[in-house]
């Protein structure tokens, strides 16, 4: 009788990014935060004395601001923030080629595929290591056609006309606490120029690596993509895991311009001992296209809701999401259109699955303002429950504030069924690969637009995740 | 062991778990390897339980008896375990998977079947998948559409066999697969199941129905008659006929 040999021993260590380098950087600030340190901030960085003022400034703002009680459980994390350092600087400079990066760090990067995946068909890479880009390279190909991806120091130092003209317009220092933070703190973070008409035909791509224990990292981003222009941006970002907390908090900016088409994907895979609270904004302008793509597998609890403004006649937003929240995770995610001009549409898709005591919670916003008119959004948030244990919220905001606009919801809460998870055993499945199999067929129609090497990754988490799952 | 039956089932009780009634009792049955064996008998006699048992479904426990196959016991054996070993239930109402294609969950069921570090020849797979999809009159593109959802229930069923074509069980338990088929669908459905069954003469299949319509097509070795959780008569494909004309009454009584 051939017993089954089917349930292989797989690595049970799911987060295979969680190991840890020795400490090195050329410098970094005391534990905790200040006006002295968002000084020093801004001294290491050589800034124009705009930019301190924009950052003191911000400083205020974020420390007049109250904690947030509306979303997920931040308790803690004032007393977390007191402990971690606000920047960490790993080397002197951004180095334009890979062999000049310093070999710790290198090392780092290579173990996670990193120079691997410039082989592949990228247009570029960047990869910042605790608070500075360490590395940012652009082809030939593309950066003779006028297209810019530099750190964004680089961005500030060697494009100020038009970094100037953008940064901080689009989310604004005061558009939350966490922003305001972001504004007072950032450093490194991707600055992108895509000129009128160039179509990137391969993405660019930018790696985020927390290595420092009590690290927090504070990335800004911000993206121009010219009338005409078409491009795709790619984040990835892991952790160490440690037993203390450390913090994340991005902000990303984003000009599509009339006509232009920009997609943004992030596979946020940070540990489970990381706090994960990003701004994302898009100001979408006529007849342009804006695509989000989200996918939160990691963290302890990420805040994050890409949005849109659709500010242009005919403008598109569309903001796909997965969340994956495992135990002590909670995954409050979920999207925000504004329909502002005539004629706009948008899409929100998202996907979540909790697992024994993890949550996630879609929370989205539609909000169509007056004269708007023929506007069309649809929301569509579907929950799969692995255990009994795990939960599921949903909060949909919908302001229409115009008659001639059409918005749809619709919202699905389903658990894996024992009748699916029989019918697969039957064909010889085990229950992992049972419950895999129907996480799969839940992600997929998100999953299919993930690139490939990302798809691949998803589906390899999900098999890793749901070992162990079951009764 | 070699002269094993194929199936052999000893005194089999079994009930819902939780639940106090049997629904199987004390039932037994013996089926020959290559055999095709039809259970009939009136609804709530107990043969859809029959075999989901067989399958080890987890809503259903058995109380006492045994069940061999091929002269081992497998009611220690988990559902999957059992279908690696070669049994294979298609079901009365097969589940939707979605987001899954056919193609791609055949392909893991056929994975798990090798051992380790060994990869299924992915044209090799697909040769067997579309002559299987011939055979189920299906367009190539059924392969493609997620497991049952939106299926017709013809559709779901034409699945069944499809699976069964590419899975190459050794013991097919078919629980009214005949249900909800129109004429022309069972006609192709029984064609697939008697081309398999040629193919594989040693393939064993346990028919279960609750009408003689099927068993114009695909022939029985042996009718049993299944009437409040055991057989209660086993005869030649005659006995369909005789059950056809006469219905169950006579029989619920008699038990």
């Amino acid at each position: 009788m051939p017993k089954s040999e089917l349930v292989e021993n797989l690595d049970l260590d799911n987060y295979k990014y969680g190991f840890v380098d020795p400490e090195s950087h050329v410098y970094r600030t005391k534990p905790g935060l200040d006006e002295s340190i968002v000084r020093e901030i801004s001294r290491q960085k050589e800034e124009p004395d705009w930019m301190l003022k924009f950052r003191l400034k911000a400083l205020r703002v974020y420390e007049s601001k109250p904690m947030p009680t509306w979303g997920g459980d931040l308790s803690d994390l004032e007393a977390t923030l007191k402990e971690i350092y606000f920047y960490v600087k790993p080397q002197e400079q951004t180095e334009r080629s890979w062999e000049d990066v310093p070999d710790n760090i290198k090392n780092t990067f290579e173990k996670l595929g990193i120079p691997e995946a410039e082989q592949k068909a990228l247009a570029g890479v960047g990869a910042q290591y605790e608070s500075e880009m360490v590395y940012h390279s652009l082809k030939e190909e593309w950066s003779s056609k006028g297209v810019i991806f530099d750190s964004i120091e680089d961005g500030l130092k060697n494009h100020p006309e038009i970094f100037k003209e953008h940064f901080g317009t689009i989310i604004p220092i005061a558009d939350n606490k966490f922003s305001a933070l972001n504004a007072a703190v950032w450093s490194g973070g991707s600055f992108v120029y895509v000129p009128k008409g160039v179509h990137l035909e391969t993405p660019l791509q930018a790696y985020f690596r927390v290595n420092q224990e009590r690290m927090g990292q504070f990335e800004r981003t911000l993206i121009i993509v010219d009338e005409g222009a078409r491009a795709h941006y790619i984040e990835g970002c892991t952790a160490p895991v440690y037993s203390t907390d450390s913090f994340h908090s991005g902000v990303i900016e984003i000009v599509v311009k009339k006509n232009a088409r920009f997609r943004y994907t992030t596979i946020q895979n940070w540990s489970n001992n990381m706090y994960n609270l990003v701004t994302q904004r898009a100001v979408v302008q006529e007849n342009a296209t804006m695509e989000w793509l989200d996918g939160n597998l990691g963290s302890k609890l990420t805040m994050k809701y890409p949005s849109c403004y659709l500010m242009g006649r005919g403008a598109h937003g569309s903001i796909m999401s997965i969340a994956y929240a495992g135990s002590g995770q909670h995954q409050d995610t979920g999207g925000k259109v504004v329909h502002a001009a005539e004629n706009t549409t948008s899409s929100i898709i998202s996907k979540s699955i909790s697992k024994e005591d993890g949550r996630s919670s879609y929370r989205g916003l539609c909000k169509v303002l007056e004269g708007a008119t023929g506007s069309r959004s649809n929301v569509e948030c579907d929950a799969l429950l692995i255990n009994e244990t795990s939960r599921t919220d949903t909060y949909p905001y919908i302001e229409v504030d115009e008659k001639c606009a059409t918005v749809g919801h619709e919202a699905t809460v389903s658990k894996v069924g024992d009748e699916q998870l029989f019918y697969l055993k039957n064909r010889g499945l085990s229950e992992e690969e049972a419950m895999a199999l129907v996480v799969r067929g839940f992600l997929e129609p998100i999953a299919k637009e993930l690139p490939l090497e990302y798809a691949v990754e998803l589906n390899r988490l999900i098999e890793l995740e749901m070992e162990g799952s079951v009764g | 062991m070699s002269n094993a039956p194929a199936l052999e089932i000893q005194g089999l009780s079994a009930k819902v778990a939780n639940e106090d009634t049997s629904i199987l009792k004390d039932l037994d049955l013996v089926v020959e390897p290559g055999q095709i064996h039809a259970i009939m008998g009136p609804n709530g006699s107990g043969k859809s339980t029959l075999a989901k048992v067989l399958s080890g479904h987890p809503s259903y426990q058995v109380t006492s008896g045994e069940v061999l196959y091929l002269g081992q016991s497998i009611l220690d054996l988990e559902p999957d375990e059992r279908a690696l070993a070669g049994i294979f239930m298609a079901f009365q109402y097969p589940v939707e998977i979605p987001g899954v294609s056919i193609a791609n969950f055949l392909r893991t069921a056929l994975q798990a079947r090798l051992g380790h570090g060994e990869e299924l020849d992915l044209f090799d797979f697909q040769d067997q998948l579309l002559e299987a999809m011939e055979l189920l009159e299906v367009e190539p593109s059924f392969a493609e559409r997620p497991v049952n959802d939106g299926f017709s229930g013809g559709e779901k069923k034409r699945n069944e066999i499809l699976q069964m074509a590419v899975l190459r069980p050794s013991l097919a338990i078919m629980d009214e697969t005949d249900s909800g088929l129109d004429i022309d669908a069972l006609q192709v459905v029984s064609k697939g199941v008697n081309s398999l069954h040629k193919q594989n003469p040693e393939m064993t299949i346990l028919l279960i129905t609750h009408y003689q319509r099927i068993l114009d097509y695909i022939k029985p070795d042996l009718v049993h008659v299944m009437v409040d959780g055991k057989i209660v008569r086993t005869g030649g494909p005659e006995l369909a006929l005789e059950l056809e004309k006469q219905g169950y009454a006579d029989w619920k009584i008699s038990s």
